[in-house]
């Protein structure tokens, strides 16, 4: 699949936004103490906010007639897309009345409902993200349980390695609690990630003797019938030499999930900015990735024998 | 009512004529413009609602070439109208037709990647997604001739090999030709049940060998030796 930049920038920013909002809603209502610091919780409420709003709006760069963008709320019932556009605007009144509430000092009822409410909600725009590219049939490397726990595991990854550097350069001291859990959560996401790659080297699906209704035969491509490319071609004939996709993934496991985890050993607030930079980059490749190695059954009409 | 094509595999010749055809009709039809970027350039790119692919079966001396057209199949189990989040993309109740309404389409390209027929292309200049349309915009055209009310590429196939009809209907000429001569449908694994049908290319008749009797056998030896 040819990978979008804009959908890339969209995935990874929002998804770390949401990450971020809920496990710092977690935090903030289940009384951790450096999390109930009104300036520690609204630069990270902004941050996540900044990152949702600036991922939504560079997903819509990549509609071609974004005029109509605004139908995309309309059918809820059956679109995942739709759903997604849905929730990530039903997200933020919620948010928007936590991230008030704390900045005008305000406590009880009011901040907790808003709260869990915004962290539901942020959840749910994540899962059915995921779900767009997960409910494809059409493309063998998305179809499956693991695309909507690696993207919620890697949002939370990434969100709470934003959520400990905002908190260590906002509160001060670092929280053991927040290191730990981002700790883990890198761990976590690598080990999904890992498994995913394991899954998706294993051949299985249509062929091109199912796409062409020969079972009983070898069937190889002669001509495709235009000496140019098609849309088809520029969307899902995208590929990348073996060895360099081989090359990105450790390149990609070393920036975003390595190189975090012993830079938050050392719970300095210098260098748990760069782990932050550091995850967000390499979850970018990671992105990329995901759309490179995925390979749509259109083009066993093209001559690949397998996708 | 289920409306859709066979393509008998045995008899196209791959010339193209149905995509060209459609091209032509559709251009200027419902959903028309079909725009192309740099049609006269060098690096040509267009929507298309038909594409040929032709492909080699099996193995040299059996083996056979196989052009296959392919259109939108319009699926009973149509994908790219549910992943659809504008409702642009619908299915007609009355003939199961699948359309797009250029009205309403974002241009997000959802549809395309959940068809697995490469049925659907954007329109490089209006940013909306084209797709065949059977000709909607001329099966129902009372104004045309009533043997003229089909799909152009099926008016324009030289060998005849798309026929349009209804596939509900088990006596139309459609329906026969599936069950006559056993119509595929392609990734049928996919779970989207196409309606439009491939028809296998035919079994050439065996050609019979000549035996000689043992009389003409051992004739022929003896007049192999002698000569020598």
């Amino acid at each position: 699949m040819h990978p979008a930049f804009s959908v890339l920038v969209f995935t990874v920013m929002s998804g770390a936004g949401y990450g971020l909002i809920t496990l710092m809603v977690i935090g903030h209502l289940s009384g951790l103490s450096q999390l109930q610091d009104s300036s520690v919780l609204l630069s990270a409420g902004i941050l996540s906010f900044v990152m949702i709003s600036g991922g939504l709006l560079s997903s819509t760069l990549h509609l071609a007639n974004p005029k109509n963008a605004w139908r995309a709320f309309s059918r809820f019932k059956t679109s995942w897309l739709s759903r997604e556009a849905v929730f990530a605007i039903l997200l933020y009144p919620f948010m928007l009345i936590y991230l008030g509430a704390i900045w005008m000092d305000m406590t009880g009822a009011v901040v907790s409902v808003a709260g869990i409410l915004t962290a539901v909600f942020a959840m749910v725009t994540l899962f059915c993200t995921s779900m767009i590219y997960a409910s494809l049939k059409t493309i063998r490397q998305w179809n499956s349980s693991l695309t909507p726990v690696n993207y919620i595991a890697l949002g939370l990854m990434s969100g709470a390695v934003l959520l400990a550097a905002v908190q260590s350069v906002v509160g001060g001291d670092l929280a053991g609690v927040l290191q730990q859990l981002a700790l883990a959560l890198v761990v976590l996401g690598a080990v999904c990630k890992v498994i995913y790659f394991f899954w998706i080297g294993k051949p299985a699906g249509s062929t091109i003797n199912t796409a062409t209704g020969f079972t009983q035969a070898s069937v190889r491509l002669l001509d495709q019938g235009h000496t140019s490319n098609s849309f088809l071609n520029d969307e899902f004939g995208y590929t990348v030499e073996a060895n360099k996709l081989v090359r990105l993934r450790l390149l990609m496991l070393g920036v975003a999930f390595v190189v975090p985890f012993l830079l938050l050993l050392s719970a300095s607030s210098a260098l748990l900015v760069i782990a932050a930079a550091s995850t967000i980059a390499g979850l970018l490749v990671e992105r990329w990735l995901f759309f490179a190695e995925a390979r749509h059954v259109v083009r066993l009409f093209h001559g690949d024998q397998r996708v | 009512m289920k409306l859709g094509l066979v393509v008998d595999l045995d008899t196209c010749v791959g010339c193209h004529g149905c995509a060209t055809a459609c091209k032509q009709w559709n251009t200027s039809g419902t959903i028309g413009p079909l725009s192309d970027k740099d049609p006269y350039g060098r690096d040509p790119n267009g929507a298309w609602l038909n594409r040929i692919r032709t492909y080699e079966v099996d193995d040299s001396p059996n083996s056979k070439t196989v052009n296959m057209p392919m259109s939108c199949m319009h699926c009973d189990d149509a994908a790219c109208v549910t992943v659809c989040p504008t409702g642009a993309s619908y299915k007609r109740s009355e003939d199961g037709i699948v359309l797009v309404d250029q009205d309403k389409c974002m241009g997000c390209n959802l549809c395309s990647w959940a068809c697995p027929y490469g049925a659907r292309e954007l329109d490089p200049d209006a940013g909306t997604m084209k797709k065949c349309t059977l000709c909607v915009d001329r099966i129902y055209d009372e104004s045309l001739p009533e043997d003229e009310r089909k799909p152009a590429c099926v008016l324009t196939c030289p060998t005849k090999s798309r026929v349009f009809g209804d596939f509900d209907d088990p006596n139309s000429e459609v329906s026969q030709l599936v069950r006559d001569r056993a119509g595929k449908q392609l990734m049928p694994e996919l779970g989207y049940n196409p309606v439009n049908t491939y028809l296998p290319p035919r079994n050439k008749p065996v050609v019979e060998q000549y035996q000689p009797s043992l009389k003409a056998t051992v004739k022929g030896w003896v007049n192999k030796v002698i000569s020598r």
